[in-house]
């Protein structure tokens, strides 16, 4: 008796036929694709994309030249040179990342004990050529100035876990 | 009219490709060119009323015998150099034997056999007519046991040869697959009901 | 159209043979791109996603899109390539895929060449198929390519054997080997008349044969992509590439356009009452052949891949044996009482 049903069961197709059942359900299933530039999925404030150098609200800027950040690192992506300057402090001439090189692994805002180097919301963006990957002081800083309202904002929210 | 030019393009096709097919180095063209010699031949017959045969010998020789071939012609490792060796030692040989084969042909299709003057052009065929429904009948009446015959003896044929290669080995790791297939989740799942290990 | 005649004269006959063949090719051809994106539409929803979206009103635009960037691409022939045999390859997989379209019969009448032998001559047809797959694994003088063809001839010609069995069934069943009468011997009193009912094994076969003989998911080991990375054409590209594509696809179209033929009625309604009569046959064909497409789609979005002992032993070891013992049935039931058909 059980070899017949199997005979038939083999023969009918029918697990093959409930199979094809559970996928035809999913052709009317809702569809969870988001339309990219339109609609984009929310994102957390622990966000990590594109990196920025943060300013103090007097426009001097936080990072102190201590390297801990590029020894971090564990892509070799930054490259800092420093200086001290008039006044007696200690400050960058030179902060380049390689954002071809960076993994964002977060390890540079993690080390950075003045909140200086952050990642910030900033995912869409692109260069034609490598050699425009790699983001200099000037450009960072730029970054920084660009989005320090949305920067601080994340940062405060995350505050009480910290 | 234009009978005659696919006729004459056919045989044309025809006679290039089997020259090729014996002149060619590559074996793989070589086999390429005998299945556009069977294609025009069956483009011939074709031409001579009988489909049956002509599409016959497109799917049993061009769809499967040359597949077969070109299989084992594309997987040969030929070394052409060692093959024309001793070509010149063989040669008068192959003459002689050639020449002997075209003088028997032309004894038994000569001329006064099989000439155009002695043979009657056959008649053109009504419209209704197939071609294949007469082949069955004459098949499976007049010459039903020549048909058998040969049927049983291919059946023979296919038997020996599966039974000269297969060899049953016993360390062989073959799965069954309608053991495989026969097996049901209730058989082999067990549902366990255990107890979270931390309160 | 007299004054045509008069134009081309003695050449007329050819001329319209002519005609009538770009009428036939070009909307299959137009179908192929269309199902290209049907297969995308489809295989995306039962992925959840949505598919193609972006070029035309729902993604419509899609296949012109694809098809004027595959015209621009450059061709690769590849050094140590048999460079004729390299390009014929393509050539020689689309060919029989269009060729088989001269027999098919689309309404009563409307058909290129209603020959008597039709069944035999698509068989036949179709068979010259595996040489594109042969050819273009040989010419390209690759691995890769190699191993695609070999795997995909030898499956290829034992499934025919399985498919062939199947159409025995199919002629035996209609008395003849003429498309047209075959798909007239169906008529009745509704698709219970169809050739599927007393032929249902014989359908299965018919139906998984055709999916194994268009190298189609599950059966798609020639391409195997996680195994030889494209299978026979890895190494083509642009044009060439897509005739191989196109013809894939063409012989889908094909293959579903026999099976609705053979067993699911051809042009007929599936009742003969009011609102089915009213559709014209042509429709009906068109709609039975959307359906099978529709299946094989199904099937790629469903099973995962076969192995390649799986499929030579379901080929050998099932399918004939089960096509020869329902061969058998049917003549035996044909002699009693019981036949209807």
């Amino acid at each position: 008796m059980k070899w017949l049903k199997d005979f038939f069961r083999t023969f009918l197709l029918v697990e093959l036929v409930q199979g094809m059942v559970l996928t035809g359900r999913y052709l009317f299933a809702r569809k969870i694709t988001v339309q990219f530039p339109e609609e984009k999925t929310p994102q957390s404030n622990r966000f990590r994309g594109l990196h920025a150098l943060r300013r103090y609200a007097n426009g001097e800027e936080r990072c102190i030249a201590c390297k801990l950040c590029e020894a971090v690192c564990p892509a070799l992506a930054i490259t800092i040179e420093s200086e001290q300057r008039e006044d007696g402090t200690r400050r960058t001439t030179r902060y380049d990342i390689d954002l071809s090189k960076c993994i964002f692994c977060g390890f540079c805002e993690e080390s950075c004990p003045v909140d200086s180097i952050v990642e910030t919301r900033i995912f869409e963006y692109h260069a034609e050529k490598r050699s425009e990957l790699l983001y200099t002081k000037q450009m960072l800083l730029a970054i920084g100035d660009k989005n320090e309202a949305q920067i601080a904002a994340d940062r405060a929210q995350d505050a009480r876990y910290r | 009219m234009i009978e005659a030019i696919v006729f004459y393009f056919f045989a044309a096709v025809l006679i290039g490709a089997s020259f090729a097919v014996i002149t060619v180095k590559n074996p793989v063209h070589a086999a390429l060119f005998l299945v556009l010699a069977f294609f025009s031949a069956s483009g011939l017959w074709l031409l001579l009323e009988a489909e049956f045969l002509a599409i016959v010998l497109v799917l049993v020789y061009v769809g499967a015998v040359m597949v077969l071939f070109l299989f084992v012609v594309m997987m040969l490792d030929i070394n052409i150099a060692r093959l024309r060796e001793g070509i010149w030692a063989w040669l008068p040989f192959g003459a002689l034997l050639a020449i002997v084969m075209v003088i028997e042909m032309w004894i038994v299709l000569g001329s006064e056999r099989f000439g155009l003057a002695g043979t009657i052009a056959p008649e053109g065929h009504p419209a209704g007519y197939s071609n294949t429904k007469e082949l069955g009948m004459l098949l499976y009446t007049h010459y039903v046991y020549p048909f058998e015959i040969a049927a049983v003896i291919l059946l023979v044929a296919i038997v020996s040869a599966i039974a000269l290669t297969m060899r049953r080995r016993k360390d062989t790791k073959s799965q069954d697959a309608s053991a495989q297939l026969a097996a049901r989740r209730e058989e082999r799942v067990r549902m366990v009901s255990m107890p979270s290990g931390r309160k | 159209m007299a004054y045509f005649q008069d134009l081309f004269g003695d050449a007329w006959p050819l001329v319209w043979t002519l005609v009538k063949i770009v009428v036939i090719v070009m909307p299959i051809l137009g179908a192929v791109a269309y199902l290209t994106y049907f297969e995308r539409k489809v295989i995306g929803y039962i992925q959840v996603r949505i598919g193609p979206n972006r070029v035309g009103p729902i993604g419509l635009l899609q296949p012109i899109a694809d098809a004027v960037k595959i015209l621009l691409k450059e061709i690769i022939i590849p050094s140590g390539a048999n460079k004729f045999l390299f390009v014929a390859a393509p050539v020689l997989a689309i060919a029989p895929a269009l060729v088989a379209w001269a027999v098919v019969p689309f309404s009563p009448e409307l058909v290129l060449s209603n020959i008597d032998a039709s069944l035999l001559f698509i068989l036949a047809v179709t068979s010259m198929g595996v040489y594109g797959v042969i050819v273009a694994g040989w010419a390209s003088n690759s691995k890769y390519a190699f191993l695609g063809a070999i795997r995909s001839s030898a499956q290829i010609v034992s499934y025919e054997i399985a498919m062939g069995f199947a159409l025995v069934g199919v002629l035996m069943v209609a008395h003849s080997l003429n498309l047209g009468q075959i798909v007239k011997g169906q008529t009745g009193s509704g698709f219970w008349s169809w050739y599927f009912v007393p032929l249902f094994p014989l359908f299965l076969v018919y139906l998984i044969s055709g999916v194994a003989e268009t190298n189609r998911a599950p059966f798609d080991v020639a391409e195997g992509e996680t195994e030889i990375v494209a299978g026979f054409h890895v190494e083509y590209s642009g044009m060439t590439f897509s005739v191989f594509y196109l013809a894939e696809y063409a012989n889908m179209i094909l293959v579903s356009a026999l099976c609705s033929l053979m067993f699911l009625g051809g042009w007929l309604p599936p009742f003969n009452f009011a609102p089915f009569t009213w559709i014209p046959g042509f429709l009906w064909l068109l709609l039975k052949i959307a359906f099978i497409l529709f299946l094989f789609l199904w099937f790629r979005a469903t099973f995962p891949r076969y192995r390649y002992d799986q499929i030579m032993r379901l080929g050998w070891k099932v399918f004939i044996p089960v096509t020869l013992v329902w061969i058998v049935v049917i003549g035996a039931w044909m002699q009693t009482p019981f036949w209807l058909w």
